[in-house]
């Protein structure tokens, strides 16, 4: 009993920091509409300024001041990231803020590292608040329960703030309808900042107070934000309460997992989350999402329509180039264009989904990894022939993707976003923690194709026939009454239904489908490389493919095909750099400022706006 | 006061309003007449800057708003109240009043919360109550006394009357009324041309986002023509 009762204190002293980081994003959505993917990183600097302000100041003074000091910092980073990042894009659909904020993710680790190190740094202990506590016999370290002590503090100042000031009036008015509290003559781009730079204190505060009992490492801003997604999801986007319930349930389950159920540590918390989404699909104290919050950048979209004779010709001739191409290039080069068509179809299925179907999954890398996984443990574990395996791996991701998409579809918008995004860590965390099937972090090698296929050339033509065929298909089926469908499930949700248009049963087959595709990449990937680590699982990977997607253009059809190209070659490039993060998150942030149409949007703009001159003229 | 010198106003590519212009004078009580998509609404949301004009300069007080942010506009003293009313559906009473509080303006009539309830009795007894679970002609009071919390010297109107009971359109009419007694300028956009002609001075009809008719009640009457072709449904 009494060890059951320090378990559950631990759990408690932990959700004081996971509080401090969810309610920070849960008020930054509440009044900006954006999912701020960039909170982890706040975190992480709140941790890294901590350590150093610790050094610098002594005694008790020293580190709660070095603490209070850290929130104000990181408080004012966040107020620059929104004035400079953000401001200009608030108009824009959600995946641009969302490509912003990971942007800024990708700075700040390289600022990090430029300025902290590449090391991890033990969190410096508190002063006077070094030993433990006996409760019932068990012991119970001091800063645990000071831990415990203050969150109520914590929670009732915000909850003050937000219920009972005038800025928190007109923090809650903003949130319901920004428009009309300007027009009441409330400067709310101040507002705005203001909040943002709470919400970066908050994390900046969660980071600085867990340092006595963990650290600050440069993984820190991937690991946290999963939880805190969690955490924000089961206790409803936008509210402090529910954040609070739902970070003690979750570090007080996660305690108590380490102890019972080691191996499954990272998973329990996920299988939570999908429990209290089948009941409550906003979470336990969240309300129903009102859409349409956001709008179109720049003039209204052509509908997207298949390519005239030109443009037929001129992907023949790009298709007879590839082909002829091994007849010139040399291995390497024959390497580097497998990795480029298999991004490509990765990049498309998600251009699929997230174009046609306007679902903006974050998540799609579990489908990938999936298919990547499902080949290489059969051919692990039951020594399957390659070729069943390899068409078993988009089987396999199309059957993962209904499941997820079961619990995903349901929501839209953001909640799909951050929900898509909490189900690949579920696969992920299976993948690194379930050893005995997946060996974990060593991944499963020895994965290679049959002997017909063992030459570079023979796998290239292999490729190029299943990686094209696919996205042709994709292509296919955009241009197909199912695409128009989906399209219009997009545009027009009640119109579609009242046309007789399921349109979530539309969608659900079209996320199936971006994954089986997903999963095709995947397997092709798999064999070529010989291998799969958890690391193709990652948020890293699904973002990739979101900036492929984004980099290309969303509203064009070619734009994943073009972007997987441009970033193949920019990150081998880059990647020689030492700080190359920090140049593709700059190039990301002014993409989404300057170019919001992406490579061949913005080219077909420039050559709309040529062409457009003498129509005018005709007319 | 307020003097609109050929604004151009777009939705997209769609062309609302075409060279408009009008002035209204201190103390005025002008409405905008015209059927359902002239482009009354826009005129007011072109004023207030919510809708941007693309050409043409909007003088208040001798400075020209045409870019200002909307806050900037409704600081130098313009109420707008919206015609879907918009009120915070989850704030009360009081905290949606909060939200229209400014500082008080010279030259303007000043409200306190407490004259707001003796205008509008239904929302003392409500204040504690949130936006939502109040009735269409309540919300319709709130919108307006909330505007009012920020003390303008013009007061925009827009379809005041649209979607209430016949009584608290009567109750309505004598609000305005008494705003008018107070000194306030204001301008409606309005359908109703019986509820026109009991609040306002004076009239301007607009028809595809044209000026067709600028004058008082009297002249308008006087041309039952114009009447036919651009308010008769």
């Amino acid at each position: 009993m009494a060890f059951f009762f320090a378990q559950f204190l631990t759990g408690l002293a932990n959700a004081s920091s996971l509080f401090l980081v969810a309610s920070g994003l849960s008020l930054i959505f509440g009044v900006t509409r954006i999912v701020n993917f960039a909170h982890g990183s706040f975190y992480m600097l709140g941790a890294f300024v901590g350590i150093t302000l610790m050094n610098v100041l002594p005694g008790t003074v020293g580190f709660w001041g070095a603490i209070l000091l850290t929130g104000l910092a990181v408080g004012a980073i966040g107020a620059f990231v929104e004035m400079v990042v953000l401001r200009p894009i608030y108009r824009a659909p959600e995946l641009f803020q969302l490509v912003a904020t990971f942007g800024v993710i990708l700075v700040i680790q390289d600022l990090a590292l430029m300025i902290w190190g590449a090391q991890d740094r033990m969190g410096p202990r508190a002063p006077g608040l070094r030993g433990v506590w006996r409760i019932f016999g068990e012991p119970v370290p001091k800063y645990d329960l000071v831990m415990i002590a203050i969150t109520p503090f914590i929670l009732f100042a915000l909850w003050y703030l937000i219920t009972k000031t005038r800025v928190g009036v007109l923090v809650r008015a903003a949130t319901q309808d920004r428009e009309m509290v300007g027009a009441l003559g409330v400067n709310q781009a101040w507002l705005f900042t203001g909040v943002f730079a709470l919400g970066s204190a908050l994390a900046g505060w969660g980071g600085a107070l867990q340092l006595p009992k963990g650290g600050a490492d440069l993984l820190m801003d991937f690991n946290i934000i999963g939880s805190v997604f969690v955490v924000v999801v089961i206790g409803g986007m936008g509210s402090l309460p529910g954040a609070f319930i739902a970070a003690v349930l979750i570090s007080v389950l996660n305690v108590f997992g380490v102890t019972y159920l080691p191996q499954s540590t990272l998973v329990l918390m996920f299988v939570v989350m999908a429990v209290v989404l089948i009941i409550r699909p906003y979470g336990l104290l969240g309300r129903e999402e009102v859409a349409g919050e956001h709008g179109q950048v720049g003039a209204p979209e052509t509908p997207i329509r298949p390519y005239g004779r030109l443009g037929q010709t001129l992907v023949g001739v790009l298709l007879l180039a590839l082909v002829a191409l091994p007849l010139v290039v040399d291995q390497f080069m024959l390497i580097l264009l497998i990795d480029m068509v298999v991004f490509a179809l990765f990049a498309a299925s998600l251009h699929f989904i997230l174009g046609t179907g306007g679902l903006v999954s974050f998540g799609h890398a579990a489908f990938f990894g999936g298919g990547a996984y499902a080949a290489a443990l059969l051919v692990y574990h039951l020594n399957t022939p390659m070729e069943i395996a390899f068409l078993f791996a988009p089987f396999a991701a199309g059957l993962l993707a209904l499941g997820i998409g079961w619990f995903c579809i349901r929501l839209s918008g953001v909640y799909f976003a951050m929900l898509t995004l909490a189900f690949s860590q579920l696969v992920w965390s299976m993948a690194y923690q379930w050893r005995g099937l997946t060996r974990g972090d060593d991944g499963l090698v020895n994965i290679w194709p049959s002997s017909w296929l063992s030459d570079t050339i023979p796998f290239y033509y292999f490729t190029l026939a299943f990686g094209i065929g696919g996205i042709l298909v994709l292509r296919h089926i955009i241009h197909a009454p199912f695409g128009y469908a989906l399209r219009a499930g997009r545009d027009s949700p009640r119109q579609a239904e009242a046309m007789g248009i399921h349109v979530k049963r539309i969608q659900h087959t079209a996320f199936g489908l971006a994954g089986l595709m997903a999963g095709l990449a995947g397997g092709i990937f798999v064999f070529s490389k010989g291998s799969v680590f958890p690391t193709e699982l990652e948020i890293g990977a699904s973002f990739d493919a979101l900036i492929v997607v984004f980099l290309g253009g969303v509203k064009t059809l070619a734009g994943g095909v073009v972007g997987a190209g441009f970033l193949t070659v920019i990150e081998d490039w880059l990647t020689r750099l030492e700080y190359w993060r920090l140049l593709l998150g700059l190039v990301i942030i002014a993409v989404v400022i300057i170019a919001p149409e992406g490579i061949v949007g913005t080219l077909r703009s420039r050559w709309a706006k040529l062409r457009g001159h003498n129509e005018e003229v005709v007319k | 006061m307020l003097s609109v010198e050929g604004i151009h106003s777009y939705y997209g590519k769609a062309h609302i309003l075409n060279d408009l212009s009008f002035r209204i004078g201190r103390g005025e009580v002008v409405a905008l007449l015209g059927r359902n998509g002239a482009g009354k609404s826009t005129t007011l949301k072109s004023v207030m800057q919510l809708v941007r004009p693309r050409s043409g300069r909007v003088v208040f007080q001798d400075s020209d708003l045409v870019g200002a942010p909307a806050f900037r506009v409704a600081k130098s003293g313009i109420g707008y109240v919206p015609e879907d009313r918009r009120i915070f559906t989850d704030l009360t009473v009081m905290e949606n009043l909060e939200v229209g509080r400014q500082p008080r303006r010279d030259g303007a009539p000043v409200w306190t919360v407490e004259q707001l309830f003796e205008i509008f009795p239904n929302l003392a007894e409500r204040r504690g109550n949130r936006g939502k679970h109040m009735s269409g002609g309540e919300q319709q009071m709130l919108t307006i006394a909330r505007t009012l919390m920020g003390n303008p010297l013009l007061l925009l109107l827009d379809e005041p009357s649209e979607g209430i009971a016949p009584v608290i359109v009567e109750q309505m009419a004598q609000t305005i009324l008494k705003l008018k007694a107070e000194g306030l300028t204001v301008v409606i956009s309005e359908q109703n041309l019986h509820f026109a002609r009991v609040v306002a001075d004076r009239a301007i009809i607009i028809e595809g986002g044209e000026k067709k008719f600028d004058g008082s009640f009297a002249e308008l009457e006087a041309h039952p023509e114009i009447r036919d072709a651009y308010l008769s449904v």
